[in-house]
């Protein structure tokens, strides 16, 4: 292992450079057991195994996980990657998986939220009441059954973090009462159909026909990425701290290029890239974005690492409690919209079955920990992925609906046999 | 070290504390100044943990004053003593496993620019703070459930450092501490006495109480028992000052019986 912590060569940007060797000054000596990153492609590939040999599996899995499911499901029908297919695949998991999305914080927090199925529920009847029977303008009532979510959500998180009810307990109790209330207000009918060209059922049925929306989109996505690790890297450089050499950054660049450009040549084989994909994503990266850039998604990560340390820190730990319940709450409530979408209805079934379980098991096969202090809201996305991608290929093949439970409950528990063994991998080499 | 005349940085004046029916505290003084370290000793029960709770706020004593730096001030709230330049390093550590070292050292007083965590300058002020400490650690970025217990600790107490605290309150810094590590945490003890930080440093462990401090508070039973100069002081004396083996049976009849030979 080479002594040189990643700095870059070449020279330190000017006026930064007293403070690049003060610190440098400060590191020369280097401890033997120190972590060292070598620089550029080997030292990656070293730091990824030793991450890997340690129990930091993080979305590998489930990578591999889909590439398999896909390969499987190919084999036995060539229409499983179509164009048609994969769209239906991804437009299918939206709600589910903006569901997920609000369980990835409540398992950072090291709690569960058992409600958020009936609050998906409850959120499609209010917007179906309010907009069908009163007449309420779309936009209104959506931003109403939204606000009920939100509003649920805080009940739970008020009963957990005031009352110090188990969360538990509060959202198995939420379960059973939101899902009552629903079946209430949607009457004696029990279906509400929605308006078929509403803007509701225009969520998960609206295309952007034209292939440069796709393809910018794509485009977009990758420059900014590149850009925005090639800002980090160079402040990083001049603040005299470990950076990323261009290298790697292109390395990474290409491995969100690859699939970004891939999908987005898929959308536009079919009709164009749908909406509520484009929804999808925008809420898993700005929440993404709020969870490790931001100092809120700090102490929420904080809370789940120990509560005592995050209250002697100073933070306030029912407000963070209350607001995240309040956020699965309020994306519960966003997903339980969609597929209302799709079914272009609000029913007594909405939001019942295995939806709850799907969005739960969702966040864990994506690889974020039951255990608390670990998640990404890229784990909802992949992991809904995973399980949509089961249902679809389960479908096409015509297998029952009892083997397909039967197959999601096995990739679960796989799942949570994964994040309990990198679990105690981590423990054992003293990373967890 | 010790200084006579200057105005202590924090003193109590008569503290009393009391949780129902026990009288945890009894009129209680202590003084600390700039540069100096305090051990703060006694047996379990003595009170330790309940005047270290008042000075941080955390439990508000219910009688006595308490001074910073000559003013008469209140502490009410964890809050108001972190405001005045108190911190506090507890015995179970309150770090954060799953944030990595830079996480934990700005929990709670994150830079932010922009509404965005400044990440870059965060990373680089925990290496400055921890370069001038000189607590080595394998890196800032990896999680702390990581670093060794000698590491924690001093990530633990760097971490107090950041709010630029006048007085450092160390609860059993060396408890389950190797022989090495606990060598480093002395040091990083020493460093802040250079810096010119008052230091209160609860242990049970004579060797370190010795080692480090430069006056020794004894509490017992929830009162003083006297302070010591460590360099003119036995560890002997020191330690019947806490078990109370000057005043016992034996002692008061070898008063009585000397007092009755006059």
């Amino acid at each position: 292992m080479s002594a040189n912590l990643s700095r870059t060569e070449g020279d330190p940007v000017e006026g930064a450079a007293s403070d690049a060797s003060a610190a440098e000054g400060a590191v020369t000596v280097v401890d033997p057991r120190l972590l060292v990153r070598q620089q550029g492609f080997k030292g990656y590939l070293d730091d990824f195994g030793r991450k890997l040999r340690s129990g930091e599996l993080g979305s590998l899995p489930v990578v591999i996980g889909l590439i398999i499911i896909a390969l499987v499901f190919q084999f036995q029908d060539t229409r499983f990657l179509g164009a048609q297919n994969l769209n239906n695949l991804f437009v299918d998991a939206t709600g589910t998986g903006l569901i997920a999305v609000g369980i990835v914080f409540v398992l950072i927090l090291g709690e569960i939220d058992l409600s958020v199925g009936s609050v998906s529920g409850l959120a499609s009847a209010v917007f179906a009441v309010l907009n069908v029977n009163h007449g309420m303008p779309e936009w209104e009532a959506l931003i109403l059954a939204v606000l009920s979510g939100a509003l649920v959500g805080a009940f739970h998180g008020f009963f957990f973090a005031r009352i110090g009810v188990p969360a538990f307990v509060v959202t198995l109790a939420g379960l059973l009462g939101w899902n009552g209330l629903m079946l209430q207000i949607l009457g004696s009918n029990g279906t509400i159909n929605l308006d078929a060209d509403g803007l509701l059922s225009q969520l998960t049925n609206y295309y952007f026909s034209d292939v440069a929306v796709a393809y910018g989109v794509a485009l977009l996505a990758v420059v900014a990425f590149f850009g925005l690790s090639f800002l980090d890297s160079r402040r990083r450089e001049a603040a005299g701290v470990p950076s990323r050499p261009l290298s790697e950054i292109v390395l990474r660049t290409v491995f969100v290029a690859v699939p970004a450009f891939l999908i987005a040549w898929l959308f536009n084989n079919f009709k164009g890239l749908p909406l509520a994909v484009v929804i999808f994503l925008a809420f898993v990266i700005g929440l993404d974005f709020v969870l490790r850039r931001t100092s809120y998604g700090r102490k929420v990560f904080a809370l789940g690492g120990s509560v005592e340390a995050a209250r002697r820190a100073g933070i306030n730990v029912i407000a963070i409690r209350i607001s995240v319940f309040a956020l699965a709450g309020t994306m519960a409530a966003l997903g339980g919209l969609f597929l209302a979408s799709q079914l272009n209805a609000a029913n007594q079934s909405s939001g019942a079955g295995s939806l709850l379980m799907n969005a739960i098991a969702a966040a864990v096969i994506g690889g974020t920990s039951l255990f608390g202090g670990r998640g990404k809201t890229w784990s909802a996305l992949l992991g809904v992925l995973v399980i949509q991608a089961i249902a679809s290929g389960m479908a096409l093949l015509g297998i029952a609906a009892a083997v397909q439970q039967m197959i999601t409950g096995a990739v679960l528990l796989a799942a949570v046999v994964i994040d309990s063994v990198s679990r105690k991998t981590q423990k054992t080499a003293g990373r967890a | 070290m010790i200084h006579v005349s200057a105005t202590p940085v924090l003193a109590l004046r008569g503290v009393s504390k009391r949780f129902g029916a026990v009288q945890a505290l009894t009129d209680v003084e202590l003084e600390i100044h700039p540069g100096e370290v305090v051990a703060l000793v006694g047996d379990n029960g003595a009170g330790k943990s309940t005047l270290v709770k008042a000075i941080a706020g955390v439990g508000p004593a219910d009688d006595g004053a308490i001074e910073w730096e000559g003013r008469p001030v209140t502490i009410d709230r964890p809050h108001t003593a972190q405001g005045l330049g108190i911190a506090t390093v507890y015995q179970d550590l309150a770090l954060c496993d799953n944030l990595d070292v830079v996480g934990n050292l700005f929990l709670g007083r994150e830079i932010v620019r922009a509404g965005i965590l400044d990440e870059v300058e965060m990373e680089r002020r925990s290496r400055e703070l921890l370069a001038t400490l000189s607590i080595r650690i394998p890196s800032v970025r990896i999680p702390v459930a990581s670093l060794s217990g000698g590491q924690r600790q001093t990530v633990a107490i760097a971490r107090s450092l950041l709010g630029e605290p006048k007085v450092v309150i160390l609860d059993e810094p060396t408890a389950a501490l190797g022989v090495e590590q606990t060598a480093q945490v002395l040091d990083l003890v020493e460093r802040l006495r250079e810096r010119d930080l008052g230091v209160i440093l609860i242990s049970h462990n004579m060797a370190d109480v010795k080692a480090v401090a430069d006056r020794v508070a004894v509490l017992r039973l929830g009162r003083n028992n006297g302070v010591f100069d460590v360099r003119t002081t036995s560890q002997e004396e020191i330690i019947s000052a806490i078990t109370g083996a000057t005043d016992n049976a034996v002692t008061r009849r070898a008063a009585r019986t000397t007092e009755a030979q006059k």
